[in-house]
């Protein structure tokens, strides 16, 4: 009876072992990283020269005279020599500071704003529908009221820019929160998981993809914010990227107009793809990336 | 009003229900979900619980696992057992990998992290999944997934195991094997089972006792021992037998709710 038993286990091992091996057969596609690469930079440079070919072409069509419309040649060395002096950098440390500065306190204010409304009824039934709300407010039309508020000042720039962002981070959160899988709620709780740890083992991973989603749009919110600001409220000290702009234009400097709109294109874009990659990162660990790895 | 405790004494029952009753939503609306269930789960037993939908059998191990209250009655645990439950879906955590979906309960007990280690590998080892620790739940098959969710329900190191359901999902031949896998991790182990299913041969396969509930309100109508000897056979004709036997009652009751 033992040596029975025995050979059946071990043909239950077999039969396991066996079932497993043919079961994640093929699952385990590895793509090289160099096609990997390629994969994602070929469509942006194919983006590039087409951006840049067709205006190359308005250009040439001499729809506008080249002192109000300059091709990308003159537009490229006036960036190059903007690169040589430090009035680009300044301006761009200038912008990038306020960006941070806004940006990291609207994630603040909207991380709580959004925990707190998530846990509470009382506080979602007051302030959620006024989180959405705010939301719908282009946030150019704040800066009128922001320079009665504070003048012409950094601080009339810092609160139309949270004014902007926090909404997003917050609503975020909360509909992060609200997604969690009840499954996964019992399921955790059934592991021990209760109170503060059914946030930090549960709740906040769960809740990750939609945070992030809402830090991204968020940082395009407060972008377009700081931008808006930094055209409007001009005068203040310092030469923002904004301001460059406003400048080049009373100059009626083309190039230099143009070339400081590739720079906040570039940032744009760069802050972009970090929050691409972080959201692409979650969801190849979550196992939610379609096959052609998008 | 009375709620889940525990008490030490009662070494002779692992799970103890007595009239057990669960009450969802109040006044005109209130559904009497379970009513006045009681049920004893020795140690080591291996108690199957069929019924038709509606029957309150994944109610029952909610209260049973303490995710709910009862609305009468008193669930009694021996020790202070803190039951492992399972579900029809692996409730694996997607963004862990499987050695971290184990240790999350090691974690939350505060193990030193040398002997989460240990007793990862150890859990893995029990269910054959060794060589997979590092992999993330989506990359396994449905059945390895449940039963890297059962290795996170061992982690509890809880005598009592509820189960929802947790092969439904699965293909024959898989549920077949994982039959012997449970049955051979819950004789090693000496656990105490609350399964729950609707499929009647397989409550016949592993089950130490068959228990049917009807449907709205669910009470228990009727009870069999399975006094088939270990390792049983899904398709042996003894299992077919009480398979057959408690599928007709099955059948009687939900001919009642046609009338």
């Amino acid at each position: 009876m033992a040596s029975d038993t025995l050979t059946s286990s071990a043909r239950t091992d077999a039969e396991i072992t066996g079932l497993d091996a043919l079961e994640i057969a093929g699952r385990d596609k590895e793509v090289s990283r160099g096609a990997r690469i390629w994969a994602a930079t070929w469509p942006k440079l194919a983006a590039l020269v087409i951006a840049i070919a067709a205006w190359q072409l308005v250009v040439w069509s001499g729809w506008k005279p080249p002192y109000s419309l300059p091709g990308p040649l003159e537009v490229g060395r006036e960036l190059a020599a903007q690169a040589q002096g430090p009035q680009l950098w300044d301006g761009l440390v200038t912008t990038l500071r306020r960006a941070a500065v806004g940006y990291v306190f609207s994630v603040a204010v909207g991380l709580l704003l959004g925990l707190a409304v998530a846990r509470s009824t009382v506080l979602r039934a007051a302030i959620g529908s006024m989180i959405t709300a705010l939301q719908t407010m282009p946030s150019i039309a704040w800066f009128p009221l922001a320079i009665l508020l504070f003048e012409l000042s950094e601080k009339a720039i810092f609160f139309v820019v949270v004014l902007g962002a926090a909404p997003s981070i917050a609503n975020g959160v909360i509909s992060g929160v609200d997604y969690v899988p009840p499954l996964l709620l019992r399921a955790g709780r059934n592991l021990g998981a209760r109170g503060l740890n059914l946030y930090r083992y549960v709740i906040a991973p769960a809740a990750l993809p939609a945070i992030v989603a809402g830090l991204k749009q968020g940082w395009a919110f407060s972008w377009r914010s700081l931008m808006a600001g930094e055209l409007l409220v001009v005068g203040i000290s310092q030469t923002s990227l904004g301001a460059q702009l406003t400048y080049s234009r009373e100059l009626s400097d083309a190039p230099w107009l143009l070339s400081t709109m590739i720079v906040i294109l570039v940032v744009g874009l760069g802050v972009d793809a970090a929050f691409g990659a972080a959201d692409k990162a979650i969801r190849r660990r979550w196992g939610v990336l379609d096959q052609a790895g998008n | 009003m009375t709620s889940t405790t525990t008490t030490p004494q009662s070494a002779t029952t692992a799970v103890a229900l007595s009239g057990v009753t669960k009450v969802y939503g109040r006044g005109a609306n209130a559904v009497l979900a379970l009513d006045g269930v009681s049920l004893d789960v020795a140690p080591g037993e291996f108690v199957c619980l069929v019924g038709a939908s509606g029957c309150g059998k994944s109610t029952l191990l909610n209260l049973v696992a303490g995710l709910d209250r009862v609305s009468g009655g008193q669930i009694t645990l021996a020790g202070d057992a803190n039951p492992g439950l399972m579900f029809q879906e692996p409730a694996l955590f997607p963004w862990l990998t499987v050695d971290a979906n184990v240790e999350v309960p090691l974690k939350l007990r505060r193990l030193p992290r040398a002997q989460r280690r240990e007793r990862v590998a150890e859990l893995l080892r029990t269910v054959h999944l060794a060589d997979f620790g590092r992999k993330r739940p989506h990359e396994l098959s449905g059945g390895m997934r449940q039963r890297v969710a059962l290795a996170r329900t061992l982690a509890l190191d809880t005598p009592v195991l509820l189960m929802d359901e947790p092969f439904g999902a699965l293909d024959a031949m898989t549920r077949d094997i994982l039959h012997d896998e449970l049955e051979r991790i819950w004789s090693e182990r000496k656990l105490s089972v609350l399964f729950v299913t609707h499929n009647v041969r397989e409550a016949a396969r592993l089950a130490d006792r068959i228990i049917l509930l009807s449907s709205r309100p669910g009470r228990i109508i009727y009870s069999t021992e399975v006094n088939i000897p270990r390792p049983r056979r899904i398709d042996s004709p003894e299992v077919a037998a009480i398979a057959a036997e408690v599928t007709e009652r099955l059948r009687t009751e939900v001919g009642r709710h046609g009338q």
